[in-house]
């Protein structure tokens, strides 16, 4: 299909459909813009005017519930903030890149959420509970600052080559939101917690590549969070065996 | 065919507050239309009220001040014992939360740090920066996966498995397989979420469209106070996107085109921090009488906060003013107008969330206990859904454990015959109808003559046009027929309830003839304690909502006139 912009901006988007055809192919659509249309306005342009069929996944259309990272003109991009008028006339839109594609833009997140749950996302305390609040002072709540603000939209997953080698390989979201548990002062379970990502598909699979802080649409940055989950594991590993030798 | 002790449908923080409670005792599930984690709850800012008296200036506060604050909030129209049960309960729900490693901000001295928002005495309300919201989702779900609550991901419930009387389960759409499929209970909990993206300028996701409601609607439990539509003050312009009242709450100002903070005309003490429907009037007072930017919106000046409040307090906020207005609130003022974003009304259910279909509960927005009474209190909605989530766990799940059998097979195949064939009627459709045109139409027709200021003729012209929508509705053009990821059928199912609770807002509006809170009659301007201190009652008929009304509960805050 040849792309034309009379009306404004050409959107081409990578369509599936597992129950009609096998391989994948790219339809181009013709929408209109104003300076405020975002690419999720235009995707409901095209479910609306165009094509019924068209499937992707969205909420709250402002960047915090994490349903629609897709891969816009060559980047990682929640579509809700993403401004056309930004971006420029021709776009391309794809699913996040080597996820399992249910239908067009929607990707499979099983695994995603699988790996999530491998590092034991919630505090476990060893301590008595207090009658009211655990006391943590701000200094003790800034460690664990940002790495509280992942909206798990699953673009850092999708654009890290370890993941997309390691098909076990934990991956950046689920080792930041490993890095938010450890670094809590509420948790009491830093040895366990080290044991599991110091498994061969944990932490040591990151080889510090960076494309997970450079997709994230929240501006986190997974690699520095596993940087420090590295160098924790590597001095509780230490002390272990320190107190072994003794 | 699937089956469990006690199903919650939704995966917000009143659900899965409510499946953490449930798990305890029976095999739980929860039903959610998206992920748990893309829920509405995510998008919650400014905080969550308890009286803990952390922050200076609050250490005289008590549950007590706090249900005053929520029944004087309420416009007097809450049931004071519910108000009472909930501040109450919250500081042990909030301390719980904490246990379980929510990321609340906190003071100097270690404790949940707490901010004065609108409305309130003190500075009550437990905040984690301007993403409280997002970090109290987290943590439900978080525990939620710990106690392996089993999970129905991207199901869409089309409707209940009503027995003689009693809700057993519901019937789902599988989105991702286009399937129809029943899942039996022995108590059913809704937990759906409100109605605000049915209007046209709203601060809400855009999976807020009610269907919950209608279900239970549909099923012969009765809506109430559904002419309660909370609008925001501060909705980002144009897209009507949240920007919290903790801004102000932090020390933001309104202003004006004339450059005044206008709020002193009409809450002299209370200035920014008054509750939330007079200050979204004052607002729209501005605009309508020419005291706006473009005649369209005002400013919310955060600029004498400075860059670190700002950047540490509120840097929610500032991410989404660059998203989306492309300008950064450290030097420049956000545009801002009323927007709507909460259902003060909902399913109606008792103190222990039941609803008068045995077997059904009902927690969160979707529900109206009474605690928001004709105006919600900022801070006032997460409570609700953790106390009531909380509540409709316990009960439901101890409901539950008493019975013994499971779902009926027989009864459950007619009920998936019958959601079959509704489906099917909407792939034959055979008219020419727009499903989409008929939405944009009635988002428009609320947010013009069901808005902020209401008036008699307004609402009948409304109540008419609203009428022939539904009409139209059923001359749909053939909805779309993919099994996987149909958008089209679900925005359809969306589109139906929509204009059903428009219909129910917009004549329970007409009856209402007097102001209180959010509901503001320009014909009937004072509030009339003797004919309208009542619940409005909507039910179901297939001519549309019959209305009564039910009393009010008072306990011990006799009704006054309200100043701040």
């Amino acid at each position: 299909m040849t792309k034309t912009k009379k009306d404004g901006v050409a959107l081409t988007v990578l369509r599936y459909d597992p129950a009609r055809a096998t391989t994948p192919y790219y339809q181009t659509f013709n929408v209109t813009a104003t300076k405020d249309t975002t690419v999720l306005d235009a995707l409901f342009q095209v479910l609306e005017d165009h094509d019924h069929s068209l499937a992707f996944r969205y909420s709250c259309r402002s960047a915090v519930c994490g349903s629609c990272a897709m891969f816009i003109n060559g980047w990682y991009r929640l579509a809700c903030s993403t401004l056309i008028s930004e971006i420029g006339r021709d776009i391309v839109v794809q699913p996040l890149p080597r996820l399992p594609i249910i239908k067009d833009l929607v990707v499979d997140l099983t695994s995603f959420f699988e790996k999530y749950e491998v590092v034991k996302p919630y505090v476990v305390p060893t301590k008595p509970i207090p009658e009211k609040e655990w006391i943590q002072s701000p200094q003790q709540r800034s460690k664990i600052d940002l790495s509280t603000d992942c909206i798990m939209c699953a673009a850092c997953y999708s654009s890290c080559p370890s993941v997309w080698t390691g098909k076990n390989y934990l991956g950046p979201a689920a080792l930041l939101q490993a890095y938010r548990f450890a670094a809590d002062s509420r948790d009491g379970i830093l040895r366990d917690r080290v044991q599991v990502l110091g498994s061969e598909d944990g932490l040591w699979r990151c080889h510090t590549i960076f494309n997970c802080t450079e997709a994230c649409p929240k501006n986190l940055n997974p690699a520095r969070f596993i940087e420090s989950l590295k160098r924790t594991a590597t001095k509780e590993t230490l002390k272990a065996r320190i107190l072994f030798f003794r | 065919m699937f089956q469990h002790d006690v199903i919650i449908v939704g995966g917000g923080l009143a659900g899965l507050r409510a499946a953490i409670e449930a798990s305890a005792l029976v095999d739980t599930a929860v039903v959610s239309r998206v992920h748990p984690l893309r829920s509405h709850t995510k998008a919650a800012q400014g905080g969550i009220n308890a009286a803990l008296g952390n922050a200076e200036g609050g250490r005289d506060d008590t549950p007590e001040k706090h249900a005053f604050d929520t029944v004087k909030g309420s416009d007097f129209l809450a049931d004071q014992d519910a108000a009472e049960l909930m501040t109450g309960m919250a500081p042990q729900c909030l301390f719980e939360l904490e246990h379980w490693g929510c990321a609340f901000s906190r003071t100097d001295d270690g404790k949940i740090a707490q901010r004065p928002f609108g409305g309130a005495g003190f500075p009550r309300t437990c905040y984690g920066a301007d993403r409280t919201g997002l970090y109290l989702l987290q943590t439900v779900y978080e525990q939620s996966v710990k106690r392996n609550v089993k999970q129905y991901q991207e199901y869409f419930v089309t409707s209940l498995i009503i027995d003689e009387g009693s809700c057993r389960g519901v019937i789902a759409l599988n989105i991702k397989t286009g399937e129809l499929v029943p899942i039996g209970a022995k108590a059913t909990i809704l937990a759906t979420g409100g109605i605000a993206w049915a209007y046209s300028i709203s601060t809400n996701s855009m999976i807020n469209t009610g269907n919950g409601m209608t279900i239970a609607y549909r099923a012969g439990v009765p809506l109430k106070d559904m002419e309660f539509i909370q609008f925001h003050p501060t909705g980002l312009y144009p897209s009507g996107l949240l920007i919290t009242e903790g801004a102000r709450g932090e020390g933001g100002y309104l202003v004006n085109s004339k450059g005044e903070r206008f709020m002193e005309r009409y809450a002299p003490k209370a200035m920014e921090l008054a509750p939330r429907d007079i200050v979204s009037r004052s607002i729209q007072k501005e605009i309508d009488e020419g005291r706006a930017f473009e005649n369209a919106y005002v400013h919310l000046d955060l600029r004498h906060l400075g860059r670190e409040k700002i950047m540490t307090r509120l840097p929610g906020i500032r991410e989404l003013c660059l998203l989306f207005a492309g300008l950064d609130p450290i030097d420049k003022p956000i545009p801002v107008r009323p927007a709507a974003h909460y259902t003060m009304g909902g399913i109606d259910c008792n103190l222990n969330c039941e609803t008068r279909l045995k077997g059904l509960y009902a927690a969160g927005e979707c529900s109206c206990i009474s605690v928001h009474g004709a105006n919600r209190l900022g801070g006032n909605s997460l409570l609700d859904c953790v106390v009531f989530g909380k509540v409709a766990g316990e009960k439901a799940s101890k409901f539950a454990k008493s019975l013994r059998d499971g779902t009926d097979q027989g009864l459950v195949q007619s009920f998936l015959e019958r959601e079959q064939k509704r489906v099917e009627a909407f792939q034959n459709g055979n008219g020419i109808e727009e499903p989409t045109v008929l939405r944009d139409e009635v988002r428009l027709i609320l947010t013009q003559k069901v808005g902020m200021f209401r008036s008699g003729s307004e609402l009948e012209e409304a109540l008419e046009k609203i009428r022939r929508l539904r009409g139209r509705f059923s001359h749909l053009r053939p909805i779309n027929f993919d099994n996987v990821f149909n958008l089209d059928l679900i925005r359809t199912f969306e589109v139906e309830a929509m204009l059903e609770l428009a219909e129910i807002i917009t004549a329970a509006a007409l009856a209402r003839k007097e102001s209180r809170g959010a509901h503001v009659r320009l014909d009937f301007p004072q509030r009339d304690d003797e004919h309208f201190l009542k619940h409005t009652l909507a039910h179901y008929t297939p001519m549309g909502p019959k209305l009564d009304y039910s009393p009010v509960k008072i306990t011990r805050y006799t009704p006054e006139a309200r100043k701040y």
